[in-house]
């Protein structure tokens, strides 16, 4: 039998039927709508954590100073001072493929300027840093190299600071006190929004290592090391060897742990996506679950179907239909079902997602893969759920399909 | 004249729990070409499943059919439903339309299953041809619940028509139907007959069968009394008389 002739035949018996075809599409309807939208927050949520995660620079890797426990209390990462300047002096000397390297040392602190004074992140970090995190000024100049060698006492200030303590002026050339030490800003940056963990990456005042270490914190060893490797490839490479040098200085037996942490940025990365990545699988789940419901709501439907058109399926055989005639003909009517509920339920998905990024200002990024999956998935769900009551129809006896009141 | 049908020693068994129904036990039968039959009987004689037995609807238990000289008691679901489709055409007593579907539309039904397949304008026009054949070719595009019982028998014969069948079987096609609608249908059937048309039907009413050639009596699953119709009836003629003396019947004051 044609494709055609077939189409038009399960057109017809489902428009024949109404109001229970929309009623049986609508699980299929609700199903790939949800996907759909589950699939689109998920992305859109994934890009912008993606979008954060390459704020923090490219083939970064972070190194952080060990931590200790004094008195049965952990302090935690970088606490411990295990790195210092000599450390990161030995890394620029022998691990070829990295590119630039900037110790840190951070603190929180007082800073003031003029009447005003502000609570914010002190970063210690030499001039590589600002290209490792590709931040780039708004106005004025980086510190320099020459700077670092003298500890000078120079800074730059992210956007927060700039903000609440010099309102609309221009901060460049001003004087901010940082833990009541006077310090001249040499530049502003531009604005970098939140970080992946939430914190403003913006409320910051950032100086030469040597300065912060001098002249504001009084410390000898760093909280952490920022590398670039060369590229991708050779970040596992590079962060085996940053561990072994600093195993090798800090003499660590074989076997016992190290006193620092390596992390690149693809770890930091996985971590934060974790989260969302649970919660897309569960909303999968949940789309999935209504999907198979509305699947077995076509299968019942069908069942009925089959059951209430058992004389016409006997006259169709007795002119000469075969079994797999009756098969494809309740299973393109399954198909039809599924796959238009699919066609509506992309619709409404689509339309569901626009309006969340409108009203919400979730980020929702839809895929034409995800449409496509959507709409094939929809059609297969007609295909497993159609099977079982069209194959019951194509193996009805014609004479008591015939007789059937 | 090679035969259109030939049965040998054809039995029929069903099982239906512990006990053996023997429907038809031994029915030999030869039909030639042109031939027109009625088949009677009380029910339970077995004339229904020996008309699904010829209409390939149904398998002999035992013995052997011949159609067109071709074997079919060993033929599986699907060669029979294609003899069905190409040497056979139904019709049945309750019609058996598609609803919702036109008349034309239901004529192309067998059409749509042919293994050679039309274009859907030859479709159109076959189906056209065998609607006007039985005389309805001004009601093509009328829905089954749009004709009198009469219109849709006739609507099933062009359908039964439709490829061209070398034996059209009936299965009580004038039960459903009133004394003045069953001569009109024997009609059709009479001029089918005429273009050489073999017809086997089923029927209960003895005024009916004298319409065709040729009488079967079965009883208790055997064929007991097979003979030549003696004054064989006209459909024209006796609706003419049947006319005229309705006509009689409102005159009288």
């Amino acid at each position: 039998m044609r494709f055609f002739a077939t189409i038009k035949i399960a057109l017809r018996a489902l428009r024949r039927n109404k109001l229970r075809t929309v009623l049986t599409m609508l699980g299929i309807i609700i199903g790939v709508g949800a996907v759909i939208i589950t699939v689109g927050i998920g992305n859109g949520a994934k890009a912008q954590i993606e979008a954060q995660i390459a704020s923090l620079g490219q083939n970064v890797i972070l190194i952080f100073s060990g931590n200790v426990t004094r008195s049965g209390i952990n302090t935690g990462w970088g606490s411990a001072g295990t790195l210092t300047v000599e450390d990161v002096e030995a890394i620029r000397r022998e691990i070829d493929s990295i590119t630039l390297i900037s110790p840190e040392i951070r603190q929180i602190g007082q800073v003031g300027a003029g009447n005003q004074n502000w609570s914010t992140q002190l970063l210690g970090e030499a001039p590589d840093y600002f290209e490792i995190r590709q931040w780039r000024l708004a106005d004025g100049a980086l510190f320099t190299e020459q700077d670092v060698r003298s500890a000078n006492k120079v800074c730059v200030v992210g956007k927060t600071v700039a903000a609440q303590l010099f309102g609309g002026e221009s901060p460049v050339g001003q004087i901010i006190r940082v833990k009541n030490v006077p310090f001249i800003i040499v530049g502003t940056l531009l604005p970098k929004g939140l970080s992946v963990m939430g914190t403003d990456q913006d409320d910051v005042v950032i100086m030469p290592y040597t300065s912060a270490m001098k002249r504001v914190m009084g410390v000898t060893t760093l909280r952490g090391i920022n590398v670039q490797a060369a590229s991708e490839r050779q970040l596992a490479e590079t962060q085996r060897q940053l561990t072994d040098l600093l195993r090798q200085r800090h003499r660590i037996q074989p076997g016992r742990d190290d006193d620092f942490n390596v992390r690149n940025q693809q770890e930091i990365a996985e971590a934060a996506t974790a989260t969302s990545k649970i919660m897309a699988v569960f909303l999968s789940i949940v789309a999935g679950v209504s999907l198979v419901v509305g699947g077995i709501g076509i299968m019942n439907i069908m069942l009925v179907s089959v059951t209430e058109r058992t004389r016409e399926i006997g006259i169709r055989m007795a002119v000469g239909a075969r079994g797999r005639d009756i098969l494809l003909q309740f299973l393109t009517e399954a198909i039809t079902l599924s796959s238009l509920g699919g066609l509506l339920g992309i619709a409404l998905g689509l339309g569901g997602s626009k309006i969340l990024s409108t009203t919400q200002g979730w980020p929702t990024l839809t895929s034409t893969s995800s449409i496509v999956m959507a709409f094939l998935f929809s059609a297969g769900v007609g295909v497993f759920f159609g099977f079982y009551p069209a194959r019951k129809a194509s193996l009805l006896d014609p004479i008591d399909a015939l007789r059937y009141e | 004249m090679n035969a259109v049908i030939q049965l040998e020693d054809i039995h029929k068994t069903y099982q239906t729990g512990e006990v053996e129904v023997k429907a038809v036990r031994g029915v030999s039968l030869q039909l030639v070409p042109g031939e027109f039959v009625a088949i009677m009987g009380a029910s339970g004689s077995g004339k229904s499943t020996l008309m699904n037995i010829l209409g390939c609807l149904d398998r002999p238990t035992r013995g052997r059919y011949l159609l067109d000289g071709v074997d079919v008691s060993g033929l599986g679901r699907d060669e029979l439903a294609d003899i069905r489709n190409q040497k056979l055409g139904f019709v049945f007593q309750g019609f058996n339309l598609l609803s919702r579907t036109s008349a034309r539309e239901n004529v192309e039904l067998p059409m749509l299953y042919s293994r050679r397949a039309l274009s859907s304008r030859e479709q159109h026009e076959r189906a056209g041809r065998a609607l006007d054949l039985v005389g309805l070719a001004e009601r093509a595009d009328h829905h089954p619940n749009q004709l009198s019982g009469g219109q849709q028998q006739r609507v099933a014969i062009a359908r039964a028509l439709a490829n061209q069948p070398a034996l059209l079987l009936a299965d009580e096609p004038t039960g459903n139907l009133d004394s003045q609608t069953s001569i009109e249908i024997m009609g059709v059937f009479q001029k089918l007959n005429e273009q050489g048309i073999t017809v086997v039907m089923i029927t209960h009413e003895l005024d009916i069968a004298r319409f065709t050639k040729r009488n079967l009596v079965m009883r208790d699953g055997r064929v007991v009394s097979d003979v030549p119709v003696e004054k064989r009836l006209n459909a024209e003629v006796e609706l003419r008389a049947l006319r005229e003396s309705q006509a009689a019947v409102k005159l009288v004051p």
